[in-house]
């Protein structure tokens, strides 16, 4: 299968096979209207299969994000068919408007206007990401 | 200019500092009667409580200061809809210090980002009461004389009881502090508490449903009533009510020089013939909490 090499984009790799629709939805990438590529389960020799993303324009997208969904991912910045730059995410320290708290006792679940904000916790080895307002672990 | 909306906000340092602050004012009150003169604390209670906002007063009448209180939630612009942050900052613009009581988890946290005045959580919801901590430290100091090597019993309700979650969260700072966590199953300590705070911290803890087998080995007893307002099932508040009552039979095992506390209000759960006991400390703790309260309002109001 061939899909044409972007001039200047990005392209999202090493998604885990499956989640690249939701990482589709997540960025709002339908929005756009450049050319969006979503290939899913591409033969990959460390994950067996994966996910691409493939954006055929210059859009910042949210790193902290993407390390929420899936922090295997790397994303590669393309300039002129050029890559120049790599960049590895990892699991944010915030998460700001991408989960929802679901605690009827939350503040947030009268207010509309606040932001739902998460702050990255340890629970023994694990991360887990827990509401700043009322400390409610996300699901 | 700081809020205390947790009680981790403080460091160890800082509440030796308060409790020293508060046993000077217990020893000289007369030194500390007009150090608020000119300032205004704003009591904001979103929740009906009667000891805590009348122990804020209490506290800032003593220093001299003012007080802006309004009578009811129900008469307040939030019945309007007004939001916590608006609220925050309005109020900013007439008091130098804030106290607020919130329903909703969080609520003060939100009004500290937005207030330009030092917030202080007076208790949102079943989340955090930080000042009611402060008033458990300064008893259990002036009881006990420390706070390392002790064995602290909770007893009641573990699970919503956010007075038993601050004072645990608070104590685990300590060395050598063990832990007995006396609840029905249901309402057994969540185990995030358990997990994140009382091992990470590497203190020891026994869970049991059974107060008279554990009282003798007890240095503190921490009693707790079982909130109507936090069950959404009022059969299972029914049920769970009176699952510990404490009596004078039940004390004679316990340890002499025990220390009985409760942050009140009780219903039923000591028996009034506890009250003559010389180990209820239940409502010195209620005085107590006065002056941290004062103790704490000096230190954001950075009077010296």
């Amino acid at each position: 299968m061939n899909i044409d090499s972007i001039r200047n984009g990005i392209v999202i790799d090493h998604i885990a096979a499956g989640k690249g629709m939701q990482i589709y939805n997540l960025l709002n990438l339908d929005e756009l209207d450049c050319s969006v590529a979503i290939i899913k389960n591409v033969s990959s020799n460390k994950m067996g299969k994966k996910d691409i993303i493939k954006v055929d324009a210059d859009i910042d997208v949210d790193v902290e994000l993407l390390g929420y969904v899936d922090p295997g991912v790397t994303v590669d910045i393309i300039k002129d068919s050029i890559l120049v730059e790599k960049r590895k995410v990892s699991l944010p320290e915030k998460l700001t408007n991408v989960i929802k708290c679901k605690n009827p006792r939350c503040i947030t679940s009268v207010e509309q206007e606040l932001p739902h904000v998460f702050k990255k916790t340890t629970d023994g080895e694990k991360a887990v990401y827990r509401c700043i307002y009322c400390e409610t672990k996300a699901e | 200019m700081r809020s205390v909306i947790d009680i981790l906000d403080l460091s160890v340092e800082e509440l030796d500092e308060l409790v020293a602050c508060a046993n000077d004012i217990i020893a000289n009150p007369e030194k500390y009667a007009h150090k608020c003169a000119g300032k205004k604390l704003a009591t904001l209670f979103f929740e009906p409580s009667t000891r805590t906002r009348l122990s804020f007063e209490a506290a800032m009448y003593e220093l001299g200061g003012n007080v802006l209180s309004m009578s009811d939630a129900k008469s307040s612009s939030a019945a309007k809809g007004e939001s916590v942050a608006d609220t925050a900052k309005t109020i900013s613009c007439y008091a130098d210090i804030i106290a607020m009581r919130h329903p909703k988890e969080g609520a003060p946290l939100v009004a500290s980002m937005n207030a330009t005045v030092p917030v202080i959580n007076a208790g949102d919801g079943g989340h955090n009461h930080p000042t009611q901590t402060l008033a458990d430290l300064l008893t259990i100091s002036r009881e006990k004389g420390r706070f390392n090597d002790i064995t602290v019993g909770f007893c009641g309700d573990l699970k919503f009881g956010r007075t038993v979650h601050s004072l645990i969260s608070a104590l685990s700072r300590y060395k050598n502090v063990k832990f007995v966590l006396i609840s029905p199953e249901e309402l057994k300590l969540p185990s995030y508490v358990k997990k994140d705070i009382i091992q990470k911290n590497n203190l020891e803890y026994v869970q049991t449903t059974d107060l008279e087998s554990v009282m003798p080995e007890l240095d503190i007893l921490y009693m707790t009533r079982v909130q109507r307002e936090r069950f959404f099932n009022e059969e299972d508040y029914l049920r769970l009510k009176d699952s510990y009552i404490l009596t004078p039979e039940k004390l004679e095992t316990a340890k002499k020089d025990l220390c009985v506390m409760h942050p009140l209000p009780r219903v039923n759960e000591i028996s009034v013939a506890v009250d003559d006991d010389p180990r209820a400390c239940y409502f010195k703790q209620v005085l107590n909490g006065k002056f941290m309260r004062m103790a704490l309002i000096l230190k954001l109001l950075e009077v010296k």
